[in-house]
């Protein structure tokens, strides 16, 4: 008779709880492999101190860091169905029920209205911790909807990318948010009404294929896989081995799909700026004092 | 009916050709022999035959489906393209890069008035594949690079200035997966054609030929109607390479292509195709012909129903109908 028993077999660890910051006061970087004080890393928006390298932050993260103040949560009570009742290893309803314990949250993407600088805006973002981030009904429906209510209401509309792509479990219907959200963005095109990107890491497949490109400016955190096909996918399919540095923000600042690649930690200003710049309502009034860039470290 | 042997046997269909050709071999030699015993005989395997072809084509899986989507035989966009119109000029490149041979397109007169509206001039566009080695290799095996998306969004906003209807042919196992099409924005392209056809002022009719693998497939599937062949499949990836992934292996294509609820009549019941176009039994390349004259037929129709609206009518129709698109309650 053994001493102790296994209680179940295999390892338990779900695949989507990797690259995700671990719990405890001390964080090993992956950019730099130092280690780090968690209260620090915090303060510092989850960016490295040592190396700049930007750990992946949630929707909550990214609305406590942008809005000025309070702001107010949109279609929090929205909840994937299962239309194709979908089993592969797992079924999509116990990978759903997993996701939502371990999140807290409904689905992949949160939504909400607040000010940056005084400027209303309608702020939607994605979360790598769910499902990989990836876009099904209730993601597509919640971007769509954050899109709608920027032109119903006359405000910019900011988007949060950071997603693996569309979601398989869902088939085609996954595919076709990627035409939903971008058919809402022809209204808020024609409102005149502006649409910002942050692309975060990663930015992959079906959601760079759609909302993700479509941005009047397309911001981008530093060092982030942004790509339609991933390297993996590249890798193995094609058999391609691929430069250093392929996909990252920078490569694709260079080659014309980027606009600013941005610090999180300097984030919030520069994005005010930009809205100072584009949604003046009185020249002589400006909202914020820009501060120089100039990145703690 | 008697079936042309094929040079493409699917596996599933081996066993109803090894009987065709048993049936095909005894009436040679009835005619030969004139033997009446052979007669009852032939009618009993007659009916085995008809038993067995029924058994097999009316309960397909759905990966026997994507098998029949890829056939080798099946007919391709420029196949679609010469049956259905009449004067296509083939027009090229993205005036940016290059051009993609991997997407045809080009005006040419659609015959409608051979089925059941009236003959004129559309843009029609869709993804190509070629059959043999060579040709599959120039064709890039239907998998666009970004100037393939280019070009046809160059093309559809030409239409929409000219007023003229679009039609696009979707069939590609996804756009290319490579290091160059990354660099040059695929996504970017795929993207941009989402956007800009979501609001083209003119008619676009989407039908699903084949393979409708996902964004590479989406990226000129955005239109009014959306029509797919009773074999075709289409989903947000293929059958291989959601097996890869969620299952971590390449053996479980057909577990995933089940999963994936990718067939026409599926896409029907999630809300997504409006129309399936029928088959002949055994798949499109069986019989090209009533294959064309089904795609027509449709195509037609549509068509009709839509130029009755105004284009303002016809945008807000567009934008509710994928806005509709999506399974999720509100708890």
């Amino acid at each position: 008779m053994p001493w102790f028993k296994r209680k179940s077999a295999g390892i338990k660890t779900a695949s989507s709880a990797r690259n995700e910051v671990p719990d405890g006061q001390w964080v090993k970087c992956p950019g730099c492999s130092e280690t780090v004080n968690r209260r620090e890393l915090e303060k510092q928006r989850m960016v490295c101190p040592k190396c700049d390298y930007h750990f992946k932050m949630s929707s909550t993260g990214y609305f406590e860091l942008l809005f000025d103040g309070k702001y107010e949560l949109f279609d929090t009570n929205l909840q994937a169905l299962d239309p194709l009742e979908f089993t592969d290893r797992k079924a999509y309803t116990d990978r759903l029920e997993a996701a939502r314990a371990k999140t807290g949250q409904m689905d992949a993407a949160q939504a909400a209205v607040g000010e940056m600088g005084g400027h209303p805006i309608s702020i939607s973002a994605m979360d790598f911790s769910f499902i990989g981030g990836s876009m099904g009904s209730v993601v597509g429906e919640i971007v769509a909807r954050s899109i709608r209510r920027g032109y119903e209401r006359g405000m910019p509309v900011m988007v949060i990318t950071q997603s693996g792509g569309a979601r398989m479990m869902e088939g085609a219907l996954s595919l076709m948010q990627m035409a939903k959200t971008s058919a809402h963005l022809t209204k808020l095109s024609e409102a005149g009404l502006p649409f910002f990107v942050l692309l975060t890491n990663p930015t992959t497949g079906g959601v760079t294929a759609s909302f993700a490109m479509l941005g009047d400016v397309h911001i981008a955190e530093p060092g982030a896989l942004i790509a339609f096909a991933g390297p993996r996918v590249i890798r193995e399919t094609m058999g391609q081995d691929l430069p250093e540095g392929f996909q990252t923000s920078e490569f694709l600042k260079e080659g014309g799909f980027v606009d600013l690649i941005i610090d999180r930690r300097t984030l919030r200003e520069e994005v005010i700026h930009l809205l100072d710049l584009l949604m003046e309502k009185d020249s002589t009034k400006t909202k914020t004092k820009r501060k120089p860039k100039k990145q703690k470290a | 009916m008697q079936q042309k042997k094929k040079a493409h046997l699917l596996d599933f269909e081996r066993p109803l050709f090894e009987l065709e050709e048993k049936l095909e071999e005894m009436r040679l030699i009835r005619n030969e022999e004139e033997g009446e015993d052979l007669a009852s005989s032939i009618s009993a395997l007659e009916e085995r035959v008809s038993d067995l072809r029924t058994s097999i084509y009316q309960n397909l899986t759905r990966w026997q489906r994507v098998l029949i989507a890829r056939h080798p035989d099946r007919p391709y966009s420029l196949d679609h393209i010469e049956a259905l119109t009449e004067g296509f000029v083939e027009l090229h490149g993205d005036r940016l890069f290059g051009d993609d041979p991997a997407i045809v397109g080009g005006f040419a007169k659609f015959k409608g008035s051979r089925y059941g509206s009236k003959d004129q001039t559309v843009m029609i566009l869709g993804h190509q594949k070629g059959r043999d080695t060579m040709s599959r290799k120039y064709r890039r095996f239907g998998m666009p690079n970004p100037e393939g998306y280019r070009k046809a969004i160059r093309l559809m906003k030409m239409a929409a200035r000219f007023g003229k209807p679009i039609i696009t042919l979707l069939d590609t196992p996804g756009a290319f997966p490579g290091q160059e099409a990354e660099e040059r924005g695929q996504a970017q392209a795929i993207a941009m054609n989402l956007f800009e056809m979501a609001r083209l002022p003119v008619p676009i009719i989407v039908v699903v030929i084949g393979e409708g693998a996902s964004g590479g497939a989406l990226g000129i599937g955005v239109g009014d109607r959306m029509l797919m062949l009773e074999n075709a499949w289409y989903s947000v990836i293929s059958p291989e390479n959601c097996s890869a992934i969620l299952w971590r292996s390449w053996d479980y294509k057909e577990e995933a292509a089940r999963a994936l609820k990718l067939t026409a009549p599926d896409l029907i019941s999630l809300g997504i195709v409006d129309e399936v176009i029928g088959e002949p039994m055994g798949g499109a390349h069986r019989d090209p012909d009533v294959t064309f004259e089904g795609v027509g037929r449709a195509i037609a129709s549509n068509l009709t129903e839509l130029q009755k609206l105004s284009t303002e009518d016809l945008l807000t129709a567009r934008i509710n109908n994928f806005d509709s698109m999506g399974a999720f309650k509100e708890a």
